[in-house]
């Protein structure tokens, strides 16, 4: 690890500790908003070591949490990870091995952040370092921070006055408004809400969110005309 | 968590599918060239995704409208969160908004 330290530039390793204090407090936010949604703490303390993916966490409990299928919620949260394909396509070659178990471990800590501070560095050595810096510090920031907001999460009791039900859906949003910035993707992603809410009061809980996929189709469009 | 089997079931799902995910990319990347095409799909589907999930859980609660004060204060949020506020002030004060809406008797 000391040679990590060596290999970044103090302005990686401070953007890389602020990347990881905001996962952190999403973490706090996420275990509140799991424990007020009637979740018991294990499930927001197994899923933030186990899936380390926060969309998709997020999408899974709001989807169960509404009475959807645990499966329904399951493939969502699976759509929203695919992006982890890509991802590992993208970083070269010995950033996540060598070895089995680095192999293992390294898989396990690819996540946006990880990838973006492994990608904007020069050479391989710092490629490594920030990515495993980054990855090692949401594992165990993501965690930490679930468990501790799971922990405050249940000594409220009355979540809806303290406007609790109305973080979750505030966390989502702040998470995609950088991608809401592209036209295209706003666009595609108000006909998917209008879809959803469209949907909702004829199909049972998650479908709605999966029905609003039929948003591509626009996006899809968009490429033959142009 | 009607179901706990099912739900462990999903969970389990949800773990197993996203670490495939993770380990598969750097093992193909000597075998295939994944097409920019379909990775910007997946962005997509991505952001439509949540995007949907935000509309429900901000508007809707069971199979109806979910009241006024809740989506006020997501719509507050998403204002300050689109002017760049940081993110302990976007989530405080759709909470705050919300919670003084229902305070003055708004549903």
């Amino acid at each position: 690890m000391s040679s990590i330290y060596r290999t970044l530039s103090g302005g990686t390793l401070r953007d890389i500790a602020l990347a990881c204090l905001a996962v952190w407090f999403i973490g706090l936010s996420y275990g509140a908003i799991a424990v007020a949604s009637g979740f018991p703490l294990w499930v927001p303390a197994a899923q933030s070591v186990l899936v380390l993916a926060g969309a998709s966490e997020f999408l899974f409990i709001g989807i169960v949490a509404a009475g959807g299928n645990p499966l329904a919620a399951a493939a969502a949260g699976l759509l929203v990870n695919a992006r982890h394909l890509p991802y590992g396509l993208a970083l070269p070659d010995g950033v996540t091995g060598p070895g089995p178990t680095r192999r293992l471990l390294g898989s396990h800590v690819m996540n946006d952040e990880s990838v973006v501070f492994a990608l904007a560095q020069e050479d391989l050595p710092r490629k490594r370092a920030a990515y495993w810096t980054c990855g090692l510090g949401v594992l165990l920031c993501w965690p930490a921070g679930a468990v501790l907001g799971a922990l405050i999460g249940s000594v409220i009791r009355n979540t809806s006055a303290f406007g609790l039900d109305a973080m979750f859906p505030a966390v989502i949003l702040a998470l995609i408004v950088p991608a809401l910035r592209d036209r295209r993707l706003r666009r595609a992603a108000a006909i998917g809400a209008a879809i959803a809410l469209a949907a909702t009061p004829f199909l049972p809980a998650g479908l709605p969110e999966l029905l609003a996929l039929l948003a591509l189709l626009t996006t899809i469009k968009d490429r033959k005309t142009t | 968590m009607k179901d706990p089997t099912l739900f462990a079931a999903g969970l389990v799902t949800l773990s197993a599918g996203t670490f495939a995910f993770r380990f598969a990319g750097p093992v193909l990347r000597q075998r295939i060239a994944f097409p920019p095409r379909a990775e910007r799909l997946l962005e997509v589907a991505a952001v439509v995704l949540l995007a949907a999930l935000v509309a429900t859980t901000g508007l809707t609660k069971g199979h109806g409208f979910a009241g006024f004060a809740r989506p006020a204060g997501v719509l507050v949020g998403g204002v300050l969160a689109w002017r760049k506020a940081p993110f302990l002030v976007v989530v405080l004060a759709a909470a705050a908004v919300t919670a003084v809406l229902r305070l003055l008797g708004v549903p």
